[in-house]
């Protein structure tokens, strides 16, 4: 045991700057002890009690630095001195440029220059409250979470109303505001036709064939999927379509949902019909006749929809490039398939682009199911086990409890994948892969390997698996959509260039009797 | 144009609550986007969250900012001054010679921690009522002494605050309202009855206390009729880099400078006025237990307000954290257990001897220094562990549970913002963020000391507590 003392006359240190540089000594490795002080009486009385007391020590004064220290051999002291004055010489290099943290909406919003909207995704049992709390500090809200009650949304959009804000969502997975994409949303060109959105991987669809006809968005807004429910009213729709309708740069809307409430698709057609501005709308199996008689523009597909608003917004029909249907790839693949292999499998990670490819199917076929069949009796008893033409939207509440959305995770769906391409039955399985903000940053990859073993095991068996894949996204998108397509091209998948083709292709590739 | 056309043409500004990815995609399109640090309300708990809920319904949220406003408005009209010392016996209600006085909410005998235990014995020396330690023991079981929180006596008490008969106290009189407060004086060292330790030399300080320095600080504040404006030093103090918790040695020169004209005109000898001095400068802590007094004294005027929801005190006893709230009248202690000190020790120690928070100090806290004015006090940065960003950051973290600024007592650093005031259990249960106390560690035996200093938390079942209380109250 070796204890040694240094004694610096007329330093002076902060005694907590010394308790910390004492802590520091004591890590220091032969260092048994380690006591740092000024050269007080309090200090002395430390040193005493540990056992460290030196005549030095004693005598040193006031404004006298006391470093005393022990080690376990003597050899080792001068060394470990040494390393212990080293502690005082390093300065702390980790100056943190630390932003501001906040705990609080409230706080927040105090605190920035000028915020103007909450994005709110937290869990749904929470979502509301913050939501409310977004509102009263005046801010626009876009809530991402689901899970949230419908009273809550009824309320919460009342009071955004009655403020002049938005309240996009509960369950709002896109939107575009100031060309500037939110949660999950494409990287699309800046134009003037406008977007409103009861469904997200709809609104998304719905700007990227924009894009790609070479016209761009002014805004998207979206408004949750319950909006044009009876019980919330359309409240946010009605609410955009009279933003839009006042916004100078926007000169086409489009509005994209399921089917609304008819109670409610009243009121909205009838502010459409009060519109100065031409409007597309594409509810995804909506009612034609109501929406002529408005003197809006009735799409039944979403490129149908994205072509009328482009050719409203300048661009000449005739020189758009509107991808038809390919018929003789429809007939080569048809060629390939045996008469058992009959049915489709749609495994979707957007539920627009799963509803649009099932709507088509069912106009073809009686036999179609899948979670999120608008007819009860056409639900699959049991999710994990397809029937006849099966359609699954991955993103539905059932397959999301606890888990990211697939389109951030998709496992569930790679799992899925393997166990339909195992099905003699199977003619064609339709797979999106979903581009752009907020998406995994390379979902063709993650899901290549089980497409390669899918392959190999269908050709040892000798039959084809026809594999549809399509890619929602644009040329802006970081996950570069060019090398997307290409990796898909090579493991053999053939290319949808829409969702409104992958529908249509997916339920001709198994039409049987019309070779 | 309506608001939301209005939107089209700004600059988007998010305040993005929940997944991280969103605002990273935010930033990357080149916009201004702040992640929120969220935690769920009331820790998630769904129950608290109603009860939250219910107080935060226009009705009574109009009651409860109301009285929260008259509760932060006394805190801050308070002028508390110095006016005397005098031995407890002689000013503390309810003082007897077999009653002892100790920090924090009420606790028994059996149940103290080890450095209250330590200096319970050692006052029962001190006052004479035992022989010894042994004797002591006995004494402090037999029933025969008085326990009781010194808050329940207009009096706070640093670390054990244990505070017997003979004790001098501080007498700071709240000016504007009337009430006063008492604590006793700093024994300086760190091996001291209010850490635990309990030998002959800290008997001997405590006689000599008694004795000399009592006395003559006595006579000294007789001679000044005016009193000394504690809040004026107070605010000096920040000004020169305390935060008057921890660190004080702007406060005690401050001090010790408004005494000194006074001490010299007292009858006592050169010699003891010199030992006096040395005394008051032997360690930068003098002043510490004055400010509480100070605290106390503002934050007892706005205790008893119905519907205030404001923290009222905020005390440890080395077991229990208590809280009161001024809607809440007279003794109603919310407590849950007490919580470890971080931060570093003098060498031959670990965290692993430290005893349980313990102290009254907090009071300087729920005043809104301390902790809460860690940003006026760059040099006590080590003690945080980090830099002096952080040090600021605690105190800006504290507005988000604060109901107000002290416009009196003012942090330069932060373009002269007030020290955050008025702790408000609504908002410590809506954002889960919790008072920042800084404070020194005592060894968790008795007998032995001070063995180092660091941050602690109050548990959150106190406000949880106190929230549930206040729900009931406004049936």
């Amino acid at each position: 045991m070796s204890v040694k003392a240094l004694i610096k006359p007329n330093t002076y240190l902060d005694s907590i700057t010394l308790m910390s540089i004492s802590n520091e000594a004591n890590q220091i490795e032969h260092v048994k002890q380690a006591m740092i002080g000024m050269g007080t009486d309090m200090n002395k009385e430390v040193i005493r009690n540990v056992g460290m007391i030196s005549k030095e020590v004693e005598e040193a004064k006031t404004s006298d630095l006391m470093i005393v220290i022990e080690t376990e051999k003597e050899s080792d002291i001068d060394t470990a001195m040494t390393e212990v004055e080293q502690l005082f010489t390093k300065k702390d290099k980790k100056k943190s440029e630390k932003e501001s943290v906040y705990h609080s909406i409230h706080e927040a919003a105090t605190d920035l220059d000028h915020p103007n909207l909450a994005i709110i995704s937290v869990a749904g049992e929470f979502a509301a409250r913050e939501a409310r709390k977004a509102l009263d500090e005046g801010l626009h809200v876009m809530i991402f979470s689901d899970n949230v009650s419908i009273e809550d949304e009824i309320e919460l959009k009342g009071i955004a109303h009655d403020k002049g804000l938005l309240m996009m969502g509960p369950d709002c997975g896109t939107a575009i505001i100031n060309n500037v994409g939110l949660c999950f949303a494409n990287k699309v060109r800046t134009g003037n036709i406008g977007i409103i959105g009861a469904s997200g991987t709809g609104s998304q669809e719905m700007s990227v064939r924009i894009h790609e006809f070479g016209k761009g968005i002014s805004q998207l807004i979206g408004t949750g999927g319950r909006d044009l429910s009876d019980e919330v009213g359309g409240v946010m729709m009605i609410d955009a379509l009279h933003a839009l309708e006042e916004d100078p740069k926007t000169d086409v809307i489009v509005l994209v949902s399921k089917p609304p409430a008819k109670n409610t698709e009243k009121k909205v057609l009838s502010v459409v019909k009060e519109s100065s501005k031409p409007v597309v709308i594409w509810f995804l199996g909506g009612d034609e006749e109501a929406i002529t008689n408005v003197d809006a523009h009735y799409a039944k597909f979403s490129k149908q929809a994205a072509i009328q608003a482009v050719v409203l917004a300048g661009a000449i029909e005739d020189e758009l490039d509107k991808h038809e249907l390919n018929l003789p790839l429809i007939k080569e693949v048809q060629e390939k398939l045996t008469a058992d292999q009959k049915y489709i499998r749609g495994l979707f990670s957007g539920g627009t682009l799963c509803d649009e490819a099932m709507f088509a199917a069912m106009e073809k076929y009686p036999n179609v199911y899948s979670n999120i069949h608008p007819d009860p009796s056409y639900q699959l008893e049991d999710i994990n086990m397809s029937k006849e033409h099966t359609f699954i939207d991955f993103g539905s509440d059932e397959f999301t409890q606890g888990k990211p959305h697939p389109m951030i995770d998709p496992s569930t769906r790679i799992e899925r994948f393997l166990q339909e391409a195992k099905d003699p039955e199977v003619g064609v399985i339709l797979l999106d892969f979903v581009l752009g903000y907020g998406a995994h940053e390379d979902p063709v990859g993650v899901m290549l390997p089980a497409i390669f073993e899918a392959k190999d095991q269908a050709e040892k068996e000798g039959r084809h698996l026809e594999i549809l894949g399509y890619v929602l996204g644009t040329e802006l998108d970081e996950q570069n959509l060019e090398l997307q397509i290409q990796k898909l091209e090579e493991a053999g998948v053939t290319i949808s260039s829409s969702s409104q083709n992958t529908g249509l292709l997916g339920r001709e590739f198994v039409a049987k009797g019309e070779k | 144009m309506s608001k939301i056309t209005s939107l089209f043409d700004e600059e988007l500004e998010v305040i993005n609550v929940g997944i991280e990815f969103i605002q990273e995609d935010l930033l990357k399109q080149g916009i201004e986007a702040k992640h929120l640090d969220w935690t769920p309300p009331a820790q998630g708990n769904l129950e608290l969250i109603k009860t939250l809920d219910y107080l935060s319904s226009p009705k009574n949220l109009e009651k409860i900012q109301a009285a929260n406003e008259e509760a932060v408005n006394r805190i801050i009209k308070s002028q508390p001054m110095l006016i005397g010392f005098d031995q407890a016996i002689n000013v503390v209600p309810g003082m007897t010679k077999t009653t002892i006085l100790h920090a924090g909410p009420p606790v028994t005998w059996e149940k103290m921690s080890g450095p209250m235990k330590g200096a319970v014995l050692g006052a029962i020396v001190f006052e004479e009522l035992a022989e010894n330690l042994e004797e002591a023991e006995k004494v402090a079981a037999s029933g025969e002494i008085t326990f009781s929180p010194c808050h329940e006596h207009d009096t706070v008490g640093s670390m054990a605050g244990v505070t017997s008969a003979s004790m001098y106290m501080h007498i700071v009189e709240n000016k504007t309202y009337g009430n006063i407060a008492y604590t006793n004086l700093s024994e300086q060292l760190s091996k001291i009855l209010r850490m635990g330790a309990n030998d002959q030399s800290v008997i001997d300080r405590l006689v000599w206390m008694r004795d000399v320095l009592g006395p003559m600080l006595k006579e000294a504040m007789e001679l000044n009729t005016d009193g000394i404006d504690l809040r004026l030093l107070l605010s000096q103090a920040l000004h020169m880099g305390d935060e008057c918790h921890n660190r004080n040695i702007a406060g005690t020169t401050l001090l010790t400078q408004a005494l000194a004209p006074y001490i010299t005109q007292t009858s006592f000898s050169i010699e003891e006025k010199t030992e006096v001095f040395d005394f008051m400068a032997s360690s930068d802590y003098f002043s510490g237990p004055t400010w509480m007094a100070l605290a106390k004294a503002s934050l007892d005027a706005a205790h008893g307000i119905e519907n205030s929801t404001i923290v009222t005190t905020m005390c440890r006893n080395g077991v229990e954290f208590g809280i009161r709230v001024s809607g809440i009248p007279g003794f109603t202690w919310f407590t849950g257990p007490a919580q470890k000190v971080i931060g570093p020790t003098f060498a031959g120690y670990t965290l692993e001897d430290s005893g349980l928070d313990i102290g009254d100090s907090a009071i300087t806290e729920t005043y809104g220094i301390g902790g809460f004015a860690m940003a006026a006090a760059p040099a006590i940065v080590p003690l945080v562990g980090g830099t002096v960003e952080e040090a600021i950051g605690y105190s800006k973290q504290m507005l988000e549970i604060t109901t107000t600024e002290n416009p009196n007592v003012t942090i330069p650093n932060l373009d002269f913002m007030g020290v955050p005031t008025g702790i408000d259990v609504l908002k410590v249960i809506e954002t889960s963020v919790l008072p920042i106390i800084n404070t020194a560690i005592a060894h968790k035996d008795a007998g032995i000391g001070m063995i180092g200093a660091g941050l602690t938390h109050p548990p959150f079942e106190v406000f949880e507590k106190a929230l549930t209380a206040l729900g009931e109250k406004m049936k």
